[in-house]
């Protein structure tokens, strides 16, 4: 096939070479698929839909959930996985605005990372793999809800018996990558509430389960569509297209600017 | 090709491989001082790594910065390569070329640098093998690497094949046949005898590389601005970034030509060969850029702030009037407005004054970058306080390092390779002649005819 030229050298020809170019770049479009890391092609679970709940009605500001949350996953004080907002409404209202990852049924921060750490589970959960996580932090970038804390220095190191880094546990974080609320699934994988339902003294959140139909604080369990639609529950930013799974239930004649 | 065309060519030569000779204390003193720099900058890189990227500057607020402006900033500065090579090569501006190894080569290691922020920037660069390995192809990251790894391949092959006759000149005029310098040259040479079908496929390939490396080079900034403007947040997410990013990058690229040509030719007294009208044209393209980057820029802030949008008031705002409008309004004055009449007064277009043009220039447009960067990244999206990057030294000695890897990768370069691109000086020149030739031979035609009068 390679033609020989008159000082003896053979040369490609030009059809040669892009013919070449055109079976690698398929090798790589079909290739790729397999060799990428899960996505959320995860079937969805027909067990649980993890959601989540926030009573602002309730809400008091003291922070007792991101305590609870840091002391749970040793992270460090700058590490707001839950963190309460000191608001304004448009009306000059003041409230105390509790934020967690929303659990976006489409996440842009899944869609940008480029080596697939961040994903879905088939619970509805967005998790993390901080072995695979680059550290590019452009899923910071594209999360609209600033949800997500990076690791800038050394974590705060686990006791001895806790690890080794696992999405639904990422205890000790790992430097130089992301991490976030996983809503707890450690505990709801065991029937246990997370970290900061638990921790809440005024009953402000539930951790809700769509296929249930299930809502608990602390205290109670209660039906979740009719607790979202007796208090007319909004979601966040939703115009946004994220689809969150957390859900705020504003005060009696309370404007959120959401 | 009469005597005095020989001896005008062989000036040439000797101008293009005065370089490759032994170079004095203040080339090597500069080189070591350039070393020096660059070393620093690879010791704070060490710090980095052992401390984390918080050590460099970066914290939540503040979650992009210096690093992610410099790779933007660098990579834009290869586009004088792009500009000045390809384009004026693919429009026959025989002008070109005393300069285009010079654009050729500063295009090559300038990105060379720029890609190196990628990983700079990077918290976890051990497990930068998983983009070639498990990719997920709707992150523009991704894209980002596809398209600027494609570019690298381009720019070089876009140095080295006008360089191969030129190999071949340095192979019989400064090595000893046989020696290993000279195998060495052969080889790189490919065996380059100068014969017809020889420089027919070098014409094809310079060809097909300079017509190909210009869509890349449109893709890799519009790649480069969707890292950002894809991910919604307000000062970022405009449909303007994509062109706006490569308008820049020609820019920059263009000033960066002319420092470099700007400092070799004084360096190694190559004023023969490239005149004031060479800093002239750059010049003219450098502010049509200048012009075009206002206008752009312009555009980008109308339709962001006439709206009035909540959104992106606060980013804005904070530009314009409020903390970051000192440095915006710098940019603007520096790289905007001075480089413009510096230029367009006929007393400062000079070699020194267009000098000074092009370096506001490029300092303007890195200043630009960064505020492009940090105060997107600084904006709360919910409440609460402004964030920021705190610089340190971290990411000032490697920026400087960045800064200096380029002049001394290129003169180093420059000791083995010529600093002209004598093979195509002398295919303008020939062009030019046989040009002229025709001129004159339908002039003295005309003359016999009796059409124009002695």
């Amino acid at each position: 096939m390679q033609q020989e030229t008159s000082h003896g050298r053979r040369h490609v020809t030009r059809r040669q070479l892009l013919q070449s170019f055109a079976l690698a770049g398929l090798g790589v479009v079909l290739g790729g698929p397999p060799l990428a890391s899960r996505t959320s092609a995860e079937v969805a679970s027909a067990t649980h839909q993890w959601a989540f709940v926030v009573d602002l009605r309730r809400c008091d500001g003291c922070e007792k959930c991101t305590q609870a949350c840091q002391q749970t996953h040793f992270l460090g004080k700058d590490q707001t996985w839950i963190k309460v907002y000191k608001m304004t409404n448009s009306e000059g209202q003041a409230y105390t605005m509790p934020r967690l990852c929303m659990h976006c049924e489409n996440p842009p921060c899944q869609r940008v990372c480029p080596v697939g750490a961040t994903y879905r589970n088939s619970e509805g959960v967005v998790l993390v793999d901080q072995s695979i996580c680059i550290g590019c932090r452009t899923c910071m970038a594209a999360c609209p809800y600033e949800a997500r804390y990076f690791n800038w220095g050394d974590p705060i190191p686990a006791p001895t018996g806790i690890g080794p880094t696992m999405p639904e546990f990422p205890v000790p974080q790992r430097k130089g990558t992301v991490g976030k609320c996983i809503l707890c699934v450690h505990n709801t994988r065991e029937g246990k509430l997370p970290a900061c339902v638990q921790a809440c003294t005024m009953d402000a959140l539930y951790i809700g389960d769509i296929v249930v139909d299930a809502a608990a604080n602390s205290r109670q369990t209660v039906k979740l569509s009719q607790l979202l639609r007796e208090n007319d529950a909004v979601r966040f930013r939703e115009q946004l297209g994220t689809r969150p799974r957390v859900w705020y239930i504003p005060g009696h004649g309370q404007k959120l600017d959401f | 090709m009469h005597r005095q065309q020989e001896l005008v060519l062989e000036d040439v030569r000797e101008a293009a491989l005065r370089p490759l000779k032994p170079s004095g204390r203040t080339f090597w003193l500069l080189a070591a001082v350039l070393a020096l720099l660059a070393v620093w900058g690879l010791v704070a890189y060490g710090v980095q790594i052992v401390g984390g990227l918080g050590a460099a500057g970066y914290s939540d607020q503040g979650f992009w910065g210096i690093y992610e402006a410099n790779l933007v900033a660098f990579i834009a500065v290869s586009y004088g390569g792009a500009l000045v090579s390809a384009i004026l090569r693919l429009t026959h501006a025989g002008w070109r070329a005393p300069i285009t190894r010079l654009a050729e080569a500063t295009a090559l290691f300038s990105l060379l640098v720029g890609m190196s922020f990628a990983l700079v920037h990077l918290g976890r660069p051990d497990q930068v093998w998983r983009l070639v390995v498990s990719p997920q192809l709707s992150s523009p990251i991704v894209w980002d690497f596809i398209v600027v790894v494609t570019y690298l391949l381009a720019t070089a092959i876009f140095l080295y094949l006008p360089l191969v006759p030129d190999l071949a000149v340095v192979r019989d005029r400064l090595s000893v046949k046989g020696g290993w310098r000279w195998r060495c040259y052969d080889f790189m040479a490919l065996g380059w005898r100068g014969l017809p079908e020889q420089r027919r496929t070098l014409a094809q390939g310079v060809k097909a590389v300079a017509i190909v490396i210009i869509p890349l080079a449109v893709a890799v900034h519009s790649v480069l601005s969707w890292a950002f403007s894809l991910t919604g947040r307000p000062g970022w997410h405009s449909t303007i970034f994509a062109p706006y990013f490569v308008v820049a990058a020609l820019y920059a690229g263009v000033a960066t030509v002319i420092l470099v040509v700007a400092g070799f030719r004084k360096g190694y007294n190559l004023q023969s060969h490239i005149e004031l009208k060479h800093f002239r044209y750059l010049s003219y393209i450098m502010i049509s850029l200048d012009l075009l980057y206002l206008y752009f820029t312009f555009a980008e802030l109308l339709t962001e702030g006439y709206v009035m949008n909540e959104e992106t008031v606060p980013v804005l705002s904070s530009l314009l009037l409020g903390q970051y409008a000192p440095f915006f309004w710098l940019f603007v004055l520096g790289g905007g407005f001075v480089p413009l009449l510096l230029v367009a007064i006929p007393r400062t277009r000079n070699v020194s004054g267009i000098v000074v043009a092009a370096a506001l220039v490029v300092g303007a447009m890195w200043l630009k970058r960064v505020l492009i960067v940090v105060p997107v990244a600084a904006e709360p999206l919910i409440a609460g306080p402004w964030g920021t990057f705190h610089i340190t030294w971290i990411p000032v000695a490697i920026t400087v390092a960045a800064a200096a890897a380029i002049p001394l990768m290129l003169m180093l370069f420059f000791k083995v390779c010529p600093i002209l691109s004598i093979d195509e000086m002398e295919e303008v020149a020939a062009e030019k002649e046989s040009h002229n030739a025709a001129a004159w031979y339908k002039a003295s035609a005309k003359l016999e005819e009796g059409s124009i009068v002695q």
